[in-house]
């Protein structure tokens, strides 16, 4: 193990027994448990289905299938669903992330244990949470009914757009306010003051100086919970509408009941081309290192 | 930063909002499993820790949560492995393929977990690999690697290399520097990049989903349960992991305060 931990300014140009040591494992990892399945599920993508057969025959059919209207609008729905639950939390946990890091003093510690804290629960049960509140039988139906406000329970809340919307804005959430508060601590305060200095007031500072400096956190956490949504299937399934399927409902449709796997991986590779070029843009930006 | 009192009370408000939204479905967990009724409706009428005691007897809650602590922990020790070792390789050694390997490391975490699980569960299959615990933990452990490797990444960024220098200088070996230079400043990035893969695999599912065979994990086995309506048993035991979690963490804050 030793060689593997040499630390002399020499080595950092002469690659031995060390570089080998600690690079192989980790990238033989990589490369077998990860990039050798994509590349099976993309090569899937272009296999032909028969019944419950694959045919190892070269086709762009999947492709064709996968954007034809049936499951166009999925795809569509994924995209601005995605986009929509980006935008609210990025709104929702910049001003928190920004308190959190500045003004919360000695709460800071809790604060941010509290935003760990929905993630040691469980997922199902915290969408679930969801449907106990905005159910007809809910408790904003009992609220809203108390306040007078309503006369009869509504079902309106619930199983739409809205309910999944909301839902998954809350379960990403913790996604985009970590790297937020992180990016906020780093800043350097000295800058904040020298702007403050210079005469610029407090909205000036931040449009000039602080945003620019969080941006790659903020690109950060808005690529998580961009990508963490348009992967989900089971907050739509859960409590989302009958129309409001996304594309992982479809993805994971192929890949069980209807056993078609070359639909399924065709439909996987457009997810991964619409994120991979949404990543090839961020790295240029550096963001990909503030995770 | 010279701000107005207003902003300051403005800002504090509203961060209490966003901590309620992020609570208030907790809370509901919580609440509902002391109530005494099996319907999850408000008005509460009665109180009881039933639910507990029909939790504690519960066999196959015990077979999910003890499936998936073995999952966890085995994922997060090869992760720490895998994450540590990767972020010494790209911080050490100029290579060819440095920077892409560095931005590939982070793939498993930025796509979503179904293309993960679907082309796992496309490789196994050709492979000819029989799913079950292990096919689960290869997954996690995959997308928990790029996890710590990005903590122990960062903060091995912010290392001075000069301790280092000053250390060998001073005539340690490069073992002896290890362990008592580098090792204690990145200890708590190791720990803190544990802790959350260890946290995402513990309650992951949809990687899961596809990669398990007959053994469920407590994610799995509340997913069976969901389909047929949530329990107040559910809650219950995702209320007792949830205080368990948290005292452990607390905990620890607790102590790496102290020490």
């Amino acid at each position: 193990m030793s060689a593997a931990l040499s630390f002399t300014a020499v080595e950092h140009q002469r690659r031995g027994k060390g570089f080998w040591a600690t690079f192989l494992p980790p990238f033989l990892w990589m490369a077998g448990f990860y990039l050798v399945p994509l590349a099976v599920l993309l090569s899937l993508a272009f296999q032909k289905h028969e019944y419950v057969h694959i045919i190892q025959e070269f086709t762009w059919e999947n492709f064709a299938t996968a954007l034809s209207p049936a499951y166009r609008p999925a795809l569509i729905r994924t995209l601005y669903v995605a986009s929509a639950v980006t935008l609210v939390d990025m709104v929702i946990a910049l001003p928190a992330a920004y308190f959190l890091a500045f003004h919360a003093g000695r709460w800071k510690t809790l604060l941010t244990v509290l935003i760990l804290l929905p993630l040691w629960s469980s997922y199902l049960v915290r969408v679930f949470a969801w449907r106990i509140i905005l159910g007809k039988a809910g408790i904003l139906n009992w609220v809203l009914i108390k306040a007078g406000i309503l006369d009869a329970p509504s079902p309106m809340f619930v199983y739409n757009l809205f309910s999944m919307g909301l839902t998954l804005c809350y379960i990403w959430l913790p996604f985009m306010i970590l790297p937020l508060v992180t990016a906020f601590e780093r800043l350097p305060r000295n800058l904040l003051e020298a702007s403050s200095d210079l005469g610029a007031d407090g909205f000036a500072t931040f449009r000039r100086v602080t945003l620019p400096l969080v941006m790659p956190g903020l690109l950060a956490g808005s690529l998580s919970v961009f990508s963490l949504t348009s992967g989900d299937y089971l907050t739509p399934a859960l409590i989302g509408g009958p129309g409001d399927s996304l594309v992982g409902n479809i993805i994971a449709g192929q890949f069980g009941v209807a056993s078609n796997y070359p639909l399924g991986s065709a439909i996987s590779a457009l997810v991964l081309a619409v994120l991979f070029v949404l990543m090839a843009i961020l790295a240029k930006k550096r963001v990909l290192e503030s995770f | 930063m010279r701000q107005s009192r207003t902003t300051k009370w403005i800002l504090g408000f509203y961060t209490l909002g966003v901590f309620l939204f992020m609570h208030i479905p907790l809370a509901v967990i919580v609440l509902f499993s002391f109530s005494d009724k099996r319907v999850l409706a408000l008005p509460i009428r009665g109180w009881t820790l039933d639910w507990y005691r029909q939790m504690l007897e519960d066999e196959r809650l015990y077979t999910g949560l003890f499936n998936s602590l073995k999952v966890a922990s085995t994922a997060t020790l090869l992760a720490t492995f895998l994450g540590t070792l990767g972020a010494f390789a790209v911080m050490r050694w100029k290579f060819f393929g440095r920077n892409v390997f560095r931005s590939a490391v982070v793939i498993p975490i930025l796509l979503p977990g179904i293309v993960t699980g679907v082309a796992m569960l496309s490789f196994f299959g050709t492979a000819g690999i029989p799913l079950g615990l292990a096919t689960v933990i290869i997954g996690h452990a995959t997308f928990g690697f790029p996890v710590v490797f990005n903590m122990v990444n960062a903060r091995l960024a912010r290392l001075p290399r000069s301790l280092e220098e000053a250390s060998a200088d001073l005539g340690a070996t490069p073992a002896q520097t290890f362990r008592r230079v580098i090792f204690p400043s990145i200890r708590s990035a190791i720990i803190a990049g544990a802790l959350l893969a260890f946290t995402l695999s513990f309650d992951e599912i949809v990687v899961t989903i596809f990669l398990t065979g007959k053994d469920n994990t407590l994610p799995m086995e509340i997913y069976s349960r969901l389909r047929f309506g949530m329990t107040p048993e559910i809650n219950a035991a995702v209320t007792a992991i949830l205080t368990a979690s948290a005292v452990l963490v607390l905990l620890s804050t607790w102590f790496s305060r102290k020490a």
